[in-house]
């Protein structure tokens, strides 16, 4: 039985988890797919936002700019790659101008710090890739960039290293009431027994929901597609840049990676299901957008195109309270952008104001807010590095070369918090195979040490879960 | 530690290099390679038609390649296995790191970079779709079957003529597999014609030109694909679309040389090449770093790789023994239908003719190779057909070298 169980090991569902384990209580994440980062936190623009966005008196204003202000905190705790490189929304209209005023004017209500209204010479100094149309911008220097399947992936490793429990391939498929709380049942008949649940399950929140029998939480789907640019680009652009949003719709985000990457996108279109498909159109919208954003965008370094799915509340708003039907139940759901960056803040509110209602919070004397990084080798000095690999060769075998990931780190990522069991999780945690050969030359090795460490035939090895098996026999 | 020539790469370059370079007078030579063992991509390339031009005879990919690793362990050279480079600086001191060295720098009086390529992936041709398991590019999958000696599918479908991707269809359909399509976005393949005819025709694999993959289907696993003709400009047209059910997808789109090192090293490099600018003797903007091989440019045999691979192995030797040459710089530039011109400079202080290297953009019959310095016409041959996917080399005379004055352009022209 534990004291609390979180549904969703997406970046709200790790970040609650994380700050749960602060306290004396025996806690668990259960997730449904093979690893955690899966959903909606592995393939988002990374943004840490300034806050100058949301509606005043919203909980997205709250959370966001608490969020920005934890974000550099949670990131060097927990090593997460994070950078604090100023957000621009630009203008090209006369129109836009006015709306830059508005927003300055929104951001200060909320809180934010240092807005600022530049003009073209000075955006142009600063971004001198921004295209010549360009007549201003309003410069956020709070904003930032944060790995986000870096901090979910930390913050679950974290709370583990600190007790909490993790169990993958648990999807929720129906819940019994039990005396003291419930008892979850997964699809494979898996079960977990909860005093308090807390409901993360991001686009599955609101089915999640239901299976207690609280029907109130309405989530939808918008699916947004990106396009990821090579590490030679990088320098292109130095800050999040943003279009002024107008009647003509909001354009794509043209950004740097925590990584040194460029990101274009994301497009928005409303979905009904999971399915991250991308597509021509998709593509073709970012590329057209981004090209009003920027001249000589480096198309020709494009690596890798993707899409995640963000969910969102009929309220707009993030909904983070007790369920009013269902006693024990908080739900933390619809937490659309900019829910990446209020996710500490969230959790903070979360443990220490919602879960506080239920249980005395006594601190775990034991609880240690640092977590290793998983790349860590090629950060250590020659001589670190030297006698780490006398005492385990492992180190000295580099297998992803595009990103310089050895052997040991690799061994290292599939037994520590949270173990890495497919090769997207080792390339989640790592790096290795997300450079500009995209694993062409280092996914056999992978795939080959993690049947090894795993004690699996190679037949087993899944790419990212389930039957996503990479080989699927023996030659003749 | 020191050493007067240090090989990057022991694939088919780097083992032709440092052959060359000791029989030139330079004993003190080490080659450091990455993988276990010496001989490069040639290990998983187990079809035969290797060496015909080098051996007078067809060889696989390991027996060329063993070849050569015979010479280097005949002349006792030394050689670092699982050993990568780091990092190359413009001094010409390397930072290499191994599993039994540790991590070691070395500093070089002449450095051979034969590091090879890689395959494009797939996400540099924006594909849509899922990112299932079972999307691979040739090169990998041939590492499954070939090295590992398991399947990575069993319904197959190949984007890219490329001739790895020719040699995939016939290995896959060999060991059991059924290949339902090979598609190709140009007009004409970008693989030698032998393995159109020995490893597609021969096995009634259907090639589809002027097609390309519009959309990749599956969750987990590949499911399916979707093929589209392709008009003029390369877009796909509406109305063509062709479905196959497959658990497949192999990308054969191309080689990029690995210069990874090479620009961090502050060598200049070829836009069209993606490899670095040299002279003949392959000497790079960086005095005394030379490069040899898919590293310098994608050849289509590896035979040409090792001709190539000595050239810069006589002259690494020659730097280390003789010190830095005075030149007398020309440069070659790429004329109408010519999409780059190797070396892309030639020192006319030296002796000896010069081979030039250059691809063409498309086909062309009953064609004329020009090389034009200002208004004069330097060279002119006759050609009965140039085509995209293969080399095409002319020998320039040390007498027709004198004649270029200022610069060199190569066009071919009906």
């Amino acid at each position: 039985m534990f004291d609390v169980v979180v549904i969703g090991g997406g970046v709200v569902g790790a970040c609650i988890l994380r700050t749960l384990t602060r306290y004396d209580l025996k806690v668990c994440l259960v997730e449904k797919q093979a690893d955690v980062s899966m959903g909606a936190s592995r393939a988002n623009s990374g943004v840490v936002h300034a806050g100058y966005d949301a509606m005043p008196g919203t909980l997205k204003a709250k959370f966001n700019v608490e969020g920005n202000r934890l974000m550099p905190v949670w990131a060097k705790e927990l090593n997460v790659k994070y950078k604090n490189n100023g957000s621009l929304v630009v203008a090209f209209c006369d129109e836009d101008l006015e709306t830059l005023h508005d927003l300055k004017a929104r951001g200060e209500k909320n809180g934010v710090p240092g807005l600022e209204i530049i003009s073209k010479e000075r955006l142009f100094e600063l971004e001198p890739n921004i295209c010549k149309t360009a007549v201003g911008a309003l410069y956020a220097p709070t904003g930032g960039i944060v790995c986000p399947y870096g901090l979910t992936v930390a913050a679950i490793g974290n709370a583990m290293d600190n007790g909490a429990g993790l169990l993958t391939n648990f999807e929720v498929a129906s819940v019994d009431r039990t005396a003291d709380g419930f008892t979850l049942i997964s699809t494979n008949g898996q079960t977990v027994q909860a005093r308090l649940v807390i409901n993360a399950a991001g686009y599955n929140a609101g089915r999640v929901a239901s299976a207690f029998g609280d029907d109130t939480v309405k989530i939808g789907g918008r699916k947004g597609e990106y396009i990821l640019l090579d590490r030679e680009s990088e320098g292109f652009v130095t800050r999040t840049l943003f279009c002024t949003p107008s009647k003509k719709g909001k354009g794509v985000l043209v950004l740097p990676t925590v990584d040194g990457n460029i990101l274009l996108g994301p497009t928005a279109t409303e979905v009904s299901d999971e399915d991250t498909t991308t597509t021509k159109d998709g593509l073709e919208e970012i590329i057209t957008k981004a090209k009003t954003v920027c001249d000589n965008i480096p198309l020709y370094n494009a690596i890798t195109s993707f899409s995640g799915i963000r969910a969102y509340s009929d309220r707009h708003d993030f909904i983070i309270e007790e369920s009013a039907f269902i006693k024990g139940l908080i739900n933390v759901a619809g937490i659309e952008s900019p829910g990446l960056t209020s996710a500490p803040a969230i959790a903070e509110y979360v443990v220490n104001q919602l879960i506080a209602r239920h249980f005395e919070l006594k601190e775990n004397k034991n609880y240690s807010p640092y977590r290793e990084k998983d790349s860590f080798f090629m950060g250590l000095c020659d001589e670190d590095k030297n006698t780490l690999i006398k005492k385990n060769p492992q180190f000295g075998r580099i297998v992803c070369r595009c990103e310089q990931i050895t052997e040991g780190e690799i061994v290292r990522a599939i037994h520590q918090n949270p173990p890495a069991t497919t090769v997207d999780g080792v390339k989640r945690r790592l790096r290795a195979g997300m450079g500009r050969c995209q694993g062409g030359f280092c996914q056999p090795y992978i795939t080959q040490i993690l049947a090894r460490e795993l004690n699996k035939d190679l037949t087993e090895i899944e790419k990212s879960g389930l039957k996503s098996n990479l080989i699927v026999g023996d030659t003749k | 530690m020191k050493h007067d020539i240090v090989i990057i790469g022991a694939g088919p370059a780097g083992l032709a290099a440092a052959c060359q370079a000791y029989d030139s007078g330079v004993k003190d030579i080490v080659i450091l390679e990455r993988e276990p063992h010496l001989g490069g991509i040639l290990n998983q390339c187990i079809h035969n038609g290797f060496g015909l031009k080098r051996f007078g005879q067809s060889l696989t990919g390991p027996e060329y390649a063993q070849r050569y690793i015979d010479m280097v362990l005949e002349r006792g050279i030394k050689v670092y296995t699982e050993t990568t480079v780091l990092s190359l600086t413009d001094n010409k001191v390397i930072t290499a790191i191994s599993p039994t060295e540790g991590l070691f720098y070395i500093e070089a009086k002449a450095v051979i970079l034969a590091m090879g390529c890689r395959e494009r992936s797939r996400g540099a041709l924006n594909i849509p779709g899922t990112r299932p398991a079972g999307v691979y590019s040739a090169g990998t999958a041939q590492k499954y079957v070939n090295i590992f000696g398991r399947m990575p599918g069993k319904e197959v479908v190949i984007l890219g003529s490329g001739d790895i991707g020719l040699i995939m269809a016939r290995r896959m359909t060999v060991e059991g597999a059924r290949v339902h399509a090979v598609a190709e976005i140009m007009p004409h393949s970008s693989g030698l014609k032998r393995n159109i005819v020995q490893c597609l025709d021969d096995f009634d694999i259907p090639l589809y030109l002027n097609h390309t993959i519009t959309k990749i289907e599956g969750k987990d696993r590949v499911e399916g694909v979707v093929i589209s003709q392709v008009d003029q400009n390369k877009k796909p047209i509406l109305g063509t679309e062709k479905h196959f059910k497959c658990d497949t997808v192999l990308f054969s789109v191309g080689l990029i040389p690995e210069n990874e090192l090479t620009k961090k090293a502050g060598v200049t490099l070829d836009r069209a090449t993606r490899g670095a600018v040299v002279d003949q003797t392959r000497e790079t903007s960086i005095s005394g770093v030379f490069a040899c091989g898919n590293v310098l440019q994608v050849h289509d045999l590896v035979d040409y790789v090792s001709e190539e691979s000595a050239i810069a192995g006589r002259f690494a030797a020659e730097y280390v023994l003789n010190g830095k040459r005075d030149k007398q710089t020309v440069k070659l530039s790429a004329g109408e239908n010519v999409s780059y011109v190797l070396p892309q400079q030639i020192d006319k202080g030296l002796d000896g003719n010069v081979k030039l290297f250059f691809r063409v953009t498309k086909t062309l019959n009953n064609c004329t190779i020009r090389g034009l310095s200002g208004e004069k016409e330097v060279f002119a041959i006759k050609k009965r057909v140039v085509v995209p996917g293969e080399m095409e080399t002319v020998i320039l005379p040390k007498e027709k070298i004198e004649l270029i004055d200022g610069g060199l352009t190569v066009t071919i022209c009906d």
